[in-house]
């Protein structure tokens, strides 16, 4: 588990791919010899994971879309971010 | 039955390879150049792999970056939204050629490494230079921004090496190594008493890994292949028989894992003559082992049919004769007994000479 912080601005690296999986109707993480399942909340989260913004604006983000509170969304979102980055799927 | 598609393939591009370690999963009979799919094939079949639901290539051989048209096949998996994974030995690849694969879309590199000195790693790949050229190529590609695996087989002659391969694949700047016992299939089959560990060097080999697993926690991802002569249950084997991937072979016969000719009487539908779709679903040899109908027992009633599906049925052919016994590596085959002598046996053999992978081996 990687620390997240507010500042950090994540993306997905050059070998990772999120892609939209026609035949089974979802959404996946594509890493070596990994296939991650996304569920709606984690795909949203890595959709906003452009190079650009930064954790606290996607949580913001993610805050206007789902009418959540921000502090809370962005607790799921550091969680998300520290399991992924800890694998390399995003970098920081 | 419910046939779920499958995900990932395994392309055998050619069998072509300069190296020839005695490890190699290829069968014994390896086929030529001359017998080979062509490029317009291998994209037929891609777009029917990308159509069925395959996800992931890995882009094999022998060494895919024999053939001349690794690019163009890389960039025709992209343009059909699957993700690429080449396994290669380095060697015969250039920067140049290196650029241009990463230009078509690679997304990933799988490097493999025989050990971590020069002299011991050419001699077991039997490739003078190797070692050095495998070096270049893995700064290379971390250089150029892809993603690097270290691939290091361990056995008998380098188990030893454990630590420090991770240790230079940290070094190099992988993200990811597969530390993989070898599996006793085609080639390692026949140099066995060569490369079987001891149960006592296996047995630390996987301490080892799990202290190396924390030590490294966040900087390099260690993944795996356990050595299953000393094992309680078997593995997986290819996620259960024609349940998630299909192996193309160079030739373009469809097989459910790449030893699947070792097993008499099964035939193998060729891409030339089917489409991958109508092969997956209907095949005889792809239906002979899927699910758990064709299971004996002790499988039948084992509460772990669903969790290991049976083992390896090659490996059930290879010591035990019928490959619908369950894979002798599990605790609960009639034949657990005779393949831990084996491996006993094996791993106190002074003999270290290999049978070197060739064409004519």
């Amino acid at each position: 588990m990687t620390a997240i912080s507010d500042t950090d601005v994540p993306r997905i690296p050059r070998g990772v791919r999120l892609s939209q999986d026609r035949v089974r109707d979802r959404w996946v993480l594509l890493a070596p010899e990994r296939i991650l399942e996304l569920d709606e909340i984690a795909q949203a989260i890595l959709v906003l994971c452009d190079g650009v913004r930064d954790v606290h604006g996607i949580s913001e983000e993610l805050a206007k879309t789902y009418r959540a509170e921000t502090a809370e969304i962005m607790t799921d979102v550091k969680e998300m971010l520290g399991d992924l980055a800890a694998k390399h799927f995003v970098v920081l | 039955m419910n046939i779920p598609p499958p995900i990932g393939l395994l392309a055998e591009l050619t069998h072509r390879c300069p190296l020839q370690c005695p490890y190699c999963s290829n069968p014994i009979e390896l086929d030529r150049k001359s017998g080979e799919l062509d490029t317009r094939t291998w994209k037929r079949v891609l777009s029917e792999a990308a159509a069925l639901g395959i996800l992931q290539v890995h882009l094999s051989g022998g060494e895919p970056t024999a053939r001349a048209d690794l690019a163009e096949i890389i960039a025709h998996c992209r343009l059909e939204n699957i993700y690429t994974n080449l396994i290669t030995s380095g060697v015969l690849l250039s920067e140049k050629g290196l650029r241009a694969l990463y230009d078509a879309g690679l997304d990933h590199v799988q490097l493999s490494f025989q050990d971590v000195e020069v002299a011991k790693a050419d001699r077991i790949g039997g490739y003078k230079g190797g070692h050095e050229k495998k070096l270049a190529l893995a700064a290379e590609v971390v250089a150029i921004g892809l993603l690097l695996t270290v691939n290091a087989v361990i056995h008998r002659q380098n188990i030893g090496s454990t630590e420090a391969f991770v240790e230079l694949a940290v070094k190099l700047g992988a993200k990811r190594i597969e530390i993989a016992h070898t599996q006793y299939y085609g080639w390692a089959l026949a140099n066995r008493k060569a490369l079987m560990p001891t149960h006592q060097q296996a047995l630390d080999a996987v301490q080892l890994l799990e202290s190396l697993r924390r030590r490294y926690d966040g900087i390099i991802v260690i993944d795996a292949v356990v050595p299953d002569y000393y094992a309680r249950f078997p593995k997986a084997c290819v996620g259960g028989w024609g349940r998630r991937v299909i192996n193309v072979s160079p030739s373009g016969k469809v097989l459910p894992c790449h030893a699947a000719e070792t097993i008499p009487g099964l035939f193998f539908d060729n891409v030339k003559d089917k489409s991958l779709e109508a092969i997956w679903l209907h095949s005889p040899a792809f239906n002979a082992y899927r699910g758990t109908d064709w299971m004996p027992e002790p499988c039948q009633s084992c509460e772990r049919k669903e969790i290991d599906w049976g083992g390896c049925r090659c490996q059930a052919m290879a010591l035990t004769g019928r490959a619908e016994n369950t894979d002798p590596a599990c605790s609960l085959s009639a034949f657990n007994s005779q393949m831990r002598a084996i491996a006993g046996e094996s791993a106190m053999t002074a003999d270290s000479e290999f049978r070197y992978r060739r064409f004519d081996g």
